[in-house]
């Protein structure tokens, strides 16, 4: 894996505005992993990217389902893993790994085993003063 | 409406860890209720298994359909109808409920009606004292938070609902930053009873109007709050942090519950769903209906959680709307009010 680019995001709208830059450029069949502590933020940049492939809906925490489809031109899979125990369990969502829309994961390290190669990585982490650094990383 | 003798409804409720069936009459008296909780099994994994649930519904679902008729003392050709919820939850779950309300259906001939999980927690209401119209219902679980106008039967209209966590939610991922264990209300309403509200924790109002929730800023709070700390190699007051987490919750739950009875004028609050068990929200929105003049009606804790008995109260009345569901009905996991109670 390579780190190909880095950012500082001072606040809450920060991260929404890098989301919904970021989603202009995505194409269909993408996968965003997002990895970070509770509250770090990838709930966050997912109502950014959201917003950017022009979703209107509320894009709230998938914990409870685990999964939440929004249709749109480019339909967004949100699913968030943070429930899930095993790599197994997370083979049950593999249809929404190798879709058509745009697929963002949270807590996506359960799921390694079974995501595209050419996965895009975002890893959050919170700095001083509620900043938080965020890094995407991508195969070699 | 078609009411020629008693009706009987028979309720399925699969959409999360309970697996749940039960038996009303004419939508207001529990014959049976029967509750198999996973709580004991999700509790050791800190969360719900979305795997593990499945599977636990699938052992337990038939033997409940049997031990709920027995209990009521009521055959199944005498049942009306079938109730189940339709959505929302986890997919896995709510299947085994719906496969197992289909098959009843297309064996016996019993009409099947679909349910919305939400509108089951407000109708857990209607078991102790009938509703009275017009209402609103402030339903917080693990999976929700909502704001819901009711002017009749069958009419659900949502005011206002989380952009982000539940309530519930928030209390589960707070308590494991703290390192409580799941589920997070119970051990955080507990610290709250004796802690002092020492940290600084946001309230999110959103826009004025907004009849919105918003807790996910709540939970960065606390994680900040926890994550200085240990920078600082300071200690975490544990009883305090808790005692102000929950202060925040409940006062935007409050003032959001009463902004929706002023601007609905209606002079009846409901509370309803898992978190209503919370001792400091009980007491405090006690306090301020009464100092407000609102009528407040909760129910009783076994009620609270998820069961099956309010979704076979919904179904009652759905039934005799002529809410009927084909054999080809399928679990919904973000099923909207809108789509299922017309």
């Amino acid at each position: 894996m390579k780190q190909i680019a880095s950012w500082d995001l001072a606040t809450v709208e920060a991260t929404q505005e890098l989301g919904e830059k970021l989603a202009k450029v995505l194409f269909p069949g993408d996968v965003l992993a997002l990895e970070g502590e509770l509250g770090a933020g990838k709930t966050t940049f997912a109502q950014g990217v959201a917003r950017g492939l022009g979703i209107t809906e509320t894009i709230d925490s998938p914990t409870f389902t685990i999964v939440k489809e929004y249709p749109s031109k480019l339909p967004l899979y949100h699913l968030d893993l943070y429930r899930l125990q095993t790599s197994e369990e997370a083979l049950d969502f593999e249809e929404y790994f190798y879709g058509d829309g745009i697929c963002l994961i949270e807590w996506a390290t359960r799921a390694k085993d079974w995501l595209p190669e050419e996965t895009f990585w975002l890893h959050f982490s919170v700095g001083e003063e509620g900043s938080r650094h965020l890094t995407l990383t991508y195969k070699e | 409406m078609k009411q020629p003798k008693k009706t009987y409804v028979l309720g399925i409720e699969t959409s999360c860890d309970e697996t749940a069936v039960a038996v009303t009459m004419d939508g207001n008296e529990l014959l049976s209720n029967c509750i198999s909780s996973q709580m004991e099994i999700h509790q050791r994994f800190g969360g719900v298994v979305p795997e593990v649930a499945s599977r636990r519904h699938v052992e337990r679902i038939t033997i409940m359909i049997q031990d709920a008729l027995e209990q009521a003392g009521i055959a199944l050709q005498d049942i009306s109808a079938i109730a189940v919820t339709q959505g929302p939850g986890l997919v896995g779950a709510l299947l085994i409920g719906i496969t197992a309300a289909k098959a009843l259906s297309l064996t016996t001939g019993i009409p099947l009606v679909p349910v919305h999980h939400i509108a089951g927690h407000i109708y857990a209401n209607h078991l102790v004292r009938p509703l009275q119209f017009p209402l609103v219902s402030l339903v917080v679980s693990g999976g929700h938070t909502e704001l819901i106008y009711m002017e009749a039967h069958n009419h659900f209209e949502c005011l206002g609902k989380t952009r982000d966590d539940a309530a519930g939610e928030a209390y589960d991922k707070v308590a494991r930053l703290m390192g409580l264990p799941y589920p997070g209300g119970p051990p955080i309403d507990r610290l709250a009873h004796v802690g002092m509200e020492t940290y600084n924790l946001p309230r999110a109002w959103l826009e004025l109007d907004s009849l919105d929730f918003s807790f996910s800023g709540l939970k960065s709070a606390v994680m900040n709050v926890i994550h200085n700390a240990n920078q600082r190699g300071e200690e975490i007051q544990e009883a305090n942090l808790a005692t102000s987490f929950q202060q925040s919750v409940i006062d935007v739950l409050i003032e959001k519950a009463m902004r929706a009875v002023k601007k609905t004028g209606v002079k009846r609050l409901l509370l309803a769903g898992g978190v209503s068990a919370n001792r400091g929200l009980r007491s405090q929105l006690q306090a301020r209906c009464d100092q407000d003049g609102i009528y407040l009606q909760i129910p009783p804790i076994e009620l609270c959680t998820d069961n099956a008995a309010m979704i076979a109260a919904v179904g009652t009345y759905q039934w005799w709307a002529g809410n009927e569901a084909a054999l080809t009905l399928n679990a919904e996991p973000n099923l909207k009010m809108s789509a299922v109670h017309r």
